[in-house]
């Protein structure tokens, strides 16, 4: 096979660009899902509602935030608003179609750690923390995680559980009170993994060219199912890949020491 | 009623060893100055509440000012850790650190029932997450109207509150726009309040509905210019990112990070003094 002219990266970003539609509102998080919700807005989804916890609602950032409120974020914003109004009125009112978030460990059901490696009173690593998450992933009618894929982030069970997905085999998110319908896709730099809708464990749905599914089935903690007819997923094309580019382009240098 | 006081005054005559304080401002108009303050001043015993640690608290969770710190996410944005912070959790440096962990939508509403005045607040929140399991202050009631499940958390109700804003006038009413975060809140949840600003101006010239502190909830205003940096003050100067990047080279060994500190906040008199020194 000709060797690519795109990273596992690009592709990443650009295939989790894919998920979103125009005109959807979606709650942000900062970093692979800013970078893949920003890239949807400058191609396929202009009129896409972008928001951020820090209480950013509508921005049209031209780089890449590097955190959550940067004042690019407030700038091109339609409203700010302060940080309990957005948990609120905006995130807990059920306003969100889609929660994008990023995580440190997933497990087969798609359940989120983002705060210890190791037992939490005694950690191996201590890491930052719920945020917004456990809340965005409760709130929003639908979730998308992106993450990188490999046998540590990808386990079996999370040593904690910050924010919920599809909890275990049993037991009804609709039972715990939760509103929204939880994980819809995992997309990896592999490819994209979604819930299998009898088991709910996470399955792989879709693989990236060049990729071999022992390459996903190594990386991944559990024994990982494969969809039937498992396609393959369209490479970057050139707008995507110049779009993504260009504003990762943009954001380097833009955060290069740039006070007034 | 404010008074118009220095910032080092303020901090000797309203932070006392053992306060509960919450030093807000999120990503935006952090009290970088006053954290230095609070550390040349050798405060101790603090217990930290603030939704993002942020450089300001790994700077006093480093330098021993605090036994406890409540919080909801605790990186350095956009870079990675904050190990001062993670070297208290992990093992106890430079002394043990209780925390008491939440998520942000916990904080927000916590802080918005302390300015009401309501001993806790309700919010759908933590379903099926673990922090209630480590976090005793998280608890499950049911709506006496529905009987749908509903998470508590207590009031946050500390003994002083400190943020940054871009303006006071010179009767201490304070004017802030951009990201305003949870600021508003803290100080109208606080017992006592220190508010750092950008300038002191004759006239607010503030729109109505424009977020303003009026003087008399607030304890001291000190005129402290660029003393959100590293984080940013809208319209005044932007977020430095690069030091954000350079902090995490600056706090990865406590070797490093007790020099940094001794050099340029413990070595300084006050933060344009700091500024000279760190930043040139």
């Amino acid at each position: 096979m000709a060797k690519a002219d795109y990273t596992a990266d690009e592709m990443m970003t650009v295939a989790a660009a894919r998920l979103l539609r125009d005109r959807q509102v979606c709650f942000v998080g900062i970093g692979l899902p800013s970078a893949a919700a920003n890239l949807a807005r400058l191609t396929h989804a202009p009129n896409i509602v972008l928001i951020y916890e820090s209480g950013t609602i509508g921005t049209r950032p031209d780089v890449l935030p590097l955190s959550i409120g940067d004042g690019i974020l407030a700038d091109t914003a339609d409203a700010v608003v302060s940080v309990p109004e957005m948990f609120r009125y905006w995130l807990q009112s059920g306003r969100i179609d889609v929660g994008f978030l990023g995580a440190a460990q997933v497990d087969k059901y798609g359940n989120i750690n983002t705060t210890v490696i190791g037992d939490y009173r005694k950690p191996k690593v201590r890491l930052p923390g719920a945020g917004g998450a456990p809340e965005i992933a409760t709130a929003a009618r639908d979730i998308l995680v992106i993450i990188r894929h490999s046998p540590r982030a990808f386990v079996e069970k999370v040593d904690f559980i910050t924010s919920v997905g599809l909890l275990d085999a049993t037991t009804d998110r609709r039972a715990l009170g939760i509103h929204g319908n939880g994980p819809a896709a995992i997309i990896t730099d592999l490819g994209i993994l979604k819930p299998d809708p009898k088991t709910r464990e996470l399955t792989l749905a879709s693989i990236y060219p060049g990729v071999a599914v022992e390459q996903v089935r190594d990386a991944t903690g559990w024994p990982l199912g494969v969809v039937e007819g498992l396609p393959v997923t369209q490479p970057p094309q050139s707008e995507e890949l110049r779009a993504l580019r260009d504003l990762n382009e943009r954001s380097k240098r833009a955060n290069e020491r740039a006070v007034a | 009623m404010a008074e118009l006081v220095s910032l080092k005054q303020a901090v000797s005559e309203l932070i006392r060893d053992g306060d509960t304080v919450a030093m807000e401002g999120f990503t935006h108009l952090i009290p970088s100055a006053a954290g230095h303050e609070v550390v040349r001043q050798r405060k101790t015993d603090l217990t930290l509440i603030r939704m993002t640690p942020d450089l300001i608290y790994d700077q006093l969770i480093g330098m021993g000012c605090a036994r406890k710190l409540v919080f909801s996410w605790g990186g350095n944005p956009g870079v990675g850790s904050l190990y001062r912070l993670r070297d208290a959790v992990e093992n106890g440096w430079p002394r043990p650190l209780e925390i008491e962990e939440h998520s942000h939508a916990g904080m927000a509403n916590a802080y918005a029932a302390g300015a009401s005045n309501i001993p806790f607040a309700v919010l759908r929140g933590y379903q099926g997450t673990d922090l209630p399991k480590y976090n005793p202050s998280i608890k499950f009631i049911n709506c006496p109207f529905t009987g749908e499940k509903l998470a508590a958390v207590p009031a946050i109700r500390p003994d002083v509150a400190v943020i940054h804003a871009q303006k006071a006038d010179r009767r201490g009413n304070v004017l802030m726009w951009g990201i305003v975060g949870v600021q508003k809140e803290a100080v109208l949840a606080a017992r006592r309040s220190i508010v750092t600003v950008e300038e002191i101006v004759d006239d607010l010239a503030a729109p109505p509905n424009a977020v303003v502190l009026p003087a008399w909830v607030i304890s001291a205003v000190c005129e402290v210019p660029r003393g959100a940096h590293p984080s940013y003050a809208h319209g005044y100067y932007g977020r430095d990112n690069s030091f954000y990047k350079d902090w995490d080279a600056i706090s990865r060994t406590r070797e490093g990070f007790l020099e940094w500190m001794n050099r340029h906040v413990l070595g300084t008199r006050d933060f344009a003094e700091f500024r000279q020194s760190a930043l040139g």
